[in-house]
């Protein structure tokens, strides 16, 4: 982009950029979208997942294999491990799912910290802290895990009272009917615009109740894994099917929290970032009216482009 | 324009945004220098006291069936303490060891392996939960402490059993500044001491206890993770404190920053 063209367009892109964020949205033009203690919850949801996310991994490295039954331990067979392996080639990482084994040096069980290699589960770059600790990783992890639980209990009780969950996040008869043609829109990257702008979509209404359901297996398999839970709730034992099956399930699931934020995270792009982020601050939605900006970028004729016809 | 109101309150959110980046931004170095400290330890204090509340007063741990046991039992930490004084005992089959029991008590006794074999004793298939994430079930066969603890009668200020061990553990250094010796210890308080389930074992599987399992004798605590399973027990001291032994964290792990309750 020449330099000319970045002077005339800034100061337009910049004051749009502040209406956005920080106007007023009249009652004609948006809606109240999230209420304060869901807002709230949201965002002490997202710093505790990430902080057990980091830690989780932390804690894994200190015995990074899964195993599927009652009992496992290095005598036993893992469906999936991360493991150092010495060759004649040098040492390498090896990823193992089931009876595939995948060379992963530099990133899954051979990795460098501080510039040497070490043996080790997940890179430092993902886990916290980030030098290998067991003991300061489980500190964290039980912090947040009782961060996680008690927001999680609090959004749960409070959105099942003011029916937000049965009103906003059920799906609807109509609305499973839809689910071919959301996915359609979804993949074309067709968002809502007007009165349909004001309800989740379907595919979101499944997304939200599924990563409400991860999270509660999360909480439950994490108490699994404790053995004085377990003395109090040997149930939790049956419907997972033994300790480290629950273990297994934990990572699990963790991945598909993993997926379920870079997904959304992805939608709130291409949503319009500002309107989205600032609805989850302040709590008012702009309704995206058709071609809006921060819906379809590429359909908004740039003025730029104009100006040199 | 935006009122007072407003501003205060985008004040807050942007702080409140500031003050979680710079945690997230910040979590190793605060890991490493320990300032958070006091933070982990309420919340240590905070789990136990919510599961002593539910477990209230001795809930079992589940017990499995013989077909449930794991085909080896990883041992772990100490696979042969190796000096020249345990493997004297190991050559001549434990017959001159003695198991301690002092400190808080009116009745301090000092008991051979035959002496402790020859109580009542008790069978359980439990499993043994590593802090590291593995899981093996076994069958334990011993004495129940509750039984050897009444006969030393505790003294009304008695609150822990702290085990000391014949294995020399130095591998990792002590967290916290002053360096602990690597001498494995461990304690519990008298609600596990006495629980049923917590026993002094001499069996694992049916078969006297081998070296790398914690030969003669070896603690288990079931409602805890593998490093409170003390093993190669010599002495039992009952305190009103573990302060002063060792690191004063009251046992080997935990002088190395693991929890002294370990039900999580």
């Amino acid at each position: 982009m020449h330099s000319k063209q970045v002077r005339t367009e800034l100061p337009g892109f910049w004051r749009r950029l502040w209406r956005h964020a920080f106007c007023p949205i009249s009652d004609a033009d948006g809606f109240y979208r999230h209420r304060a203690l869901v807002r709230l919850t949201h965002w002490i949801n997202a710093l505790a997942i990430l902080f057990l996310l980091g830690t989780g991994l932390n804690i894994f490295n200190a015995h990074p294999r899964l195993y599927w039954g009652l009992y496992g331990a290095d005598a036993d067979q893992p469906f999936f491990s991360l493991s150092s392996v010495d060759t004649a080639a040098g040492t390498q990482g090896i990823t193992q799912i089931g009876p595939w084994h995948f060379n992963t040096t530099g990133i899954l069980g051979w990795s460098k910290v501080d510039g040497e290699f070490q043996a080790r589960g997940w890179p430092d770059w993902l886990t916290i802290p980030s030098f290998q600790d067991l003991a300061d990783a489980r500190h964290w992890h039980f912090l947040f895990a009782w961060v996680l639980a008690i927001n999680w209990l609090a959004y749960l009780i409070y959105s099942l009272w003011v029916r937000h969950i049965q009103k906003d996040i059920w799906p609807t008869r109509a609305g499973i009917k839809a689910i071919p043609r959301s996915i359609l829109d979804h993949i074309r990257l067709k968002h809502p615009t007007g009165d349909a702008a004001k309800h989740y979509n379907v595919l979101q209404k499944m997304a939200y109740l599924g990563v409400t359901l991860l999270i509660s297996l999360m909480v439950l398999t994490g108490l699994t894994m404790s053995p004085g839970m377990d003395a109090f709730f040997p149930w939790l034992l049956d419907l997972f099917g033994g300790r480290q099956s629950a273990r297994s399930i934990h990572f699990l699931c963790a991945s598909l929290i993993v997926a379920f934020v870079t997904v959304h995270l992805i939608e709130v792009v291409l949503a319009g970032p500002i309107n989205e982020v600032r609805s989850m601050l302040g709590g008012r939605y702009r309704i995206p009216k058709d071609h809006a900006p921060e819906i379809h970028p590429p359909q908004d004729p740039p003025a730029v482009a104009e100006e040199q016809l | 324009m935006a009122d007072a109101k407003t501003i205060s309150r985008r004040l807050a959110i942007a702080g409140g945004f500031a003050g979680a980046g710079w945690l997230v931004a910040n979590a190793t170095r605060l890991t490493d220098d320990q300032s958070l400290g006091h933070v982990f330890k309420a919340v240590e204090d905070w789990t136990r006291i919510v599961q002593r509340g539910l477990l209230y007063p001795n809930r079992l741990a589940r017990e499995y069936s013989p077909s449930d046991i794991s085909p080896v039992f990883k041992p772990n930490g100490t696979y042969n303490p190796g000096t020249d004084e345990y493997n004297a005992h190991a050559a001549s089959n434990f017959v001159r060891w003695r198991l301690k029991v002092d400190g808080l008590v009116s009745n301090p006794l000092s008991l051979s392996v035959a002496d402790i074999m020859r109580l009542p004793r008790r069978t359980q298939i439990t499993k043994h939960d590593c802090v590291e994430g593995w899981t093996a079930i076994g069958m334990w066969t011993g004495v129940q402490l509750g039984l050897i603890l009444k006969a030393a009668a505790m003294k009304p200020n008695a609150r822990y059993a702290v085990f000391h061990c014949a294995d020399n553990l130095t591998g990792e250094p002590a967290k916290g500044g002053a360096q602990s010796p690597g001498q494995y210890y461990e304690s519990v308080d008298l609600r596990d001491a006495f629980h049923p389930q917590t026993l002094i074992a001499y069996a694992l599987n049916g078969k006297r206890l081998d070296v790398p399992h914690g030969a003669p004798l070896r603690l288990r605590v079931e409602r805890q993770l593998g490093y409170k399973q003390a093993k190669y027990v010599q002495r039992i001291e009952i305190t009103d404190s573990f302060a002063n032994i060792a690191g004063g964290t009251g046992g080997y792990w935990e002088d190395r920053g693991y929890e002294w309750y370990a039900g999580i």
